[in-house]
């Protein structure tokens, strides 16, 4: 047993937020940042106008336009009407209702996720909201964090409450060190094949060990990107000293005093050496190897070094129906090594992998290669910040060299709403977080992958790594 | 939001786990700025297999849909729920919803009854063997019923007391919280003021 009153970082944090609780009630939740994008928020704002509601926090409230918005052409409309229409009607929302807005062409805009931590937004021990699943992003700052559906966005707007029931609590940790040129993302990818897509149904998780503490802020923000494609409702990591690093000295950082105070007590934010989780999933990342997906789940995936699995190896009949369904849509043999399957695009960006740290990675591996003939590389800013940070460091001259493509910031082919999409029967390997039927274009077949895996295979054709790369070309920059 | 007791109609076997909210709604269907017109997106991708359930005419008028466990994972869109309630569903029977998904159903008015994955097999063994067969869901006894005779199912379903209490009644959530107006206040008020804010007075 705990002793009395240990807590679980997650449940310090929901504590703190708790407004009201009653018997047989759902807590209400107070909520430190409400973030809008132009697809989940229009029918919101409908409701408020409809019931003569106003927004409670304006000032707890951020609006970027990210889902729909073209990677070229960005200084000219919008060519496709309806993306156009929802965008404009995210514009008047914000003038009508006085929500900040980082349109399309301000220097602040890009992936909501990319854009609350950038800003300096996102700091340990709040509450994070937004109608996006991958809220969960900003649980890598200590902070609860998660995806609100439209009803709820409006709730946010009007009260900056939510009613919430507590979830359990799930620890997973993450023991020894990755090993060279394996990343978060194979981590994560690892854990949900694991754990299975259901797995963190109904958790909040943390996410602690000494591979998780020595992961840079931004490969933290990708592990808990990734907390929903396992189910978990929030993922977290306690705060420490790469934490404050990382904000200190952002726009919307506390400063003088308040930073002290901030920090005094972001200290706080651990669980205590007592407490308790519902549940624990303990890994090894010393064995981890660089991991892909062959599937239509996140939770379909192998080590790259791996086969296509066949439907015989799963013992549950679901799994074996659902291996049955994916390699048919996916139109993969089992038994074909994974490094043999051709690639047709490669996406690296996201709010999982497009963020500065991330394009340098794939710069440091593209640098004096060449894409394949046959294969196109899409490299896509996760923001307007990073894309400028991105050509001051001259990686957008790397990319281009190699042959990729160099697009202006936004979700992109993530999940094809603006026109970057695949064609039908068309295979990525993606940096993004879903490999859905259809998600990044009807008919596309998408793996996902970390971004030196994505470099890579845009190299050789077909999945790679780093490792199998022939040394690059003397002579090269 | 109407109020829910009961609801008896015809039952749609979908026979998948994992369907997630891409499937039920792909992203292309979301640019809309309305809660409605979304049945169009529903289901986009199977609805061009001449072999999916809902393709069947016996089934095209489905109210009832059962379907395999983690139903509604991925994407936060609460146009899933919207595209199946404009379609014309009133409940969804599965052994387990993603939270988000069971979220925006109970926002919306749509009743996610989660009951054990046997009684969901024997729902399906039901309505393929009668096609057009109904399904009760009743939220007052919490029970889903199906069939007659002796492969006649009924079974107690899971659904939060709180989400059933409001559906019952056909409450807003917003309404009830403003209600706390002062609670709400009272904890403004002590909020440290290092707490970030997005613009200054
Ligand atoms: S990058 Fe992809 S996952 Fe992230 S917010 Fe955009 S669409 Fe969603």
């Amino acid at each position: 047993m705990g002793k009395a009153g240990a807590r679980t970082l997650v449940e310090k944090v929901w504590d703190e937020h708790v407004v009201r609780s009653a018997e047989g009630e759902p807590d209400l939740l107070y909520i430190d940042l409400h973030l809008l994008h132009e697809v989940t928020s229009p029918q919101a704002f409908d409701g408020l106008r409809l019931a003569g509601r106003r927004v409670r926090r304006p000032d707890l409230t951020l609006a970027t336009e990210d889902h729909n918005v073209p990677t070229v052409d960005w200084d000219k409309p919008i060519a496709d009407p309806v993306s156009r229409t929802q965008v404009e009607t995210l514009r008047k929302n914000a003038e009508e209702f006085g929500v900040r807005l980082h349109p399309l062409g301000d220097i602040e805009q890009g992936i909501v996720h990319v854009v609350g931590p950038q800003l300096g937004l996102t700091q340990p021990g709040m509450t994070i909201v937004c109608g996006d699943s991958h809220t969960s992003t900003h649980g890598a700052f200590g902070a609860i964090a998660f995806g609100i559906g439209t009803s709820e966005v409006e709730h946010v707007l009007a009260t900056q409450t939510l009613p919430q029931a507590k979830p359990k609590t799930m620890a997973v940790t993450v023991n020894g060190s990755l090993p060279e040129g394996v990343t978060a993302k194979d981590l994560v990818l690892t854990l949900i094949t694991h754990a299975g897509t259901g797995g963190g149904q109904g958790y909040i998780v943390e996410y602690r060990g000494q591979a998780i503490r020595e992961l840079s802020m931004e490969a933290r923000m990708t592990v808990c990107n990734m907390s929903i494609e396992w189910g978990a409702k929030a993922g977290l990591i306690a705060p420490d000293e790469t934490t404050f690093a990382y904000i200190e000295g952002r726009p919307e950082a506390p400063q003088g005093e308040d930073w002290d105070a901030a920090v005094a007590h972001w200290r706080t934010l651990v669980t205590d050496e007592d407490a308790e989780f519902d549940r624990e999933i303990v890994l090894d990342a010393s064995e981890m190897t660089p991991f892909v997906t062959w599937g239509t789940n996140p939770g379909q995936g192998a080590p790259l070094g791996a086969s296509v699995p066949s439907p015989d190896e799963f013992e549950e009949p679901d799994d074996k129906v659902a291996a049955e369904k994916a390699l048919a849509y996916m139109g993969l043999e089992a038994g074909t090594p994974l490094r043999e399957v051709k690639v047709d695009t490669v996406f690296v960006g996201s709010c999982t992998n497009g963020r500065i740290e991330d394009l340098r990675v794939a710069a440091e591996v593209l640098k004096g290669r060449q894409v394949a003939p046959d294969t196109r590389l899409l490299v896509v800013p996760g923001s307007v910040r990073v894309r400028l940070q991105a050509e001051e460091e001259g990686l957008d001259a790397v990319f281009k060299e190699a042959g990729a493509e160099w697009r202006g910031a936004g979700c992109s082919m993530c999940l094809g709403m603006n026109p970057d999409q695949l064609a039908p029967g068309e295979r990525s390997a993606s940096t993004s977080n879903r490999n859905f039927e259809g998600r990044q274009g009807k008919g596309g077949r998408t793996h996902l992958v970390s971004v030196p895996v994505a470099a890579a295979t845009a190299i050789r054709g077909t999945l790679s790594s780093p490792a199998d790369l022939e040394p690059a070309t003397a002579g090269a920059r | 939001m109407d109020k829910f007791t009961s609801h008896t109609g015809i039952g749609v076997p979908l026979r998948r786990s994992n369907v997630d909210t891409d499937q039920i709604i792909p992203a292309v269907y979301l640019k809309r700025v309305t809660r409605s017109g979304f049945e169009d997106g529903l289901f986009a991708a199977w609805r061009n297999d001449p072999d999916f359930v809902l393709n069947n005419p016996a089934y095209a008028a489905g109210s009832v849909l059962v379907a395999g466990p983690d139903f509604g994972t991925g994407s936060s869109r609460e146009h899933a729920v919207w595209a199946l309630q404009n379609y014309g569903f009133r409940a969804v029977i599965s052994p387990r919803f993603a939270d988000i998904f069971r979220g925006n159903s109970g926002k919306s008015g749509l009743v996610a009854a989660q009951v054990d994955e046997k009684v969901v097999q024997r729902i399906w063994a039901v309505l393929e063997e009668n096609p057009g067969a109904t399904v009760t869901v009743d939220l007052e006894s919490q029970t889903v019923r199906a069939g007659e005779g002796v492969d006649a199912v009924e079974d107690s379903f899971d659904i939060d007391p709180y989400t059933r209490w409001r559906l019952l009644e056909g409450l807003d959530d917003i309404g009830i919280t403003l209600g706390h107006d002062a609670d709400i206040a009272a904890y403004e008020a002590e909020r440290p003021r290092w707490k970030p804010v997005t613009q200054r007075a």
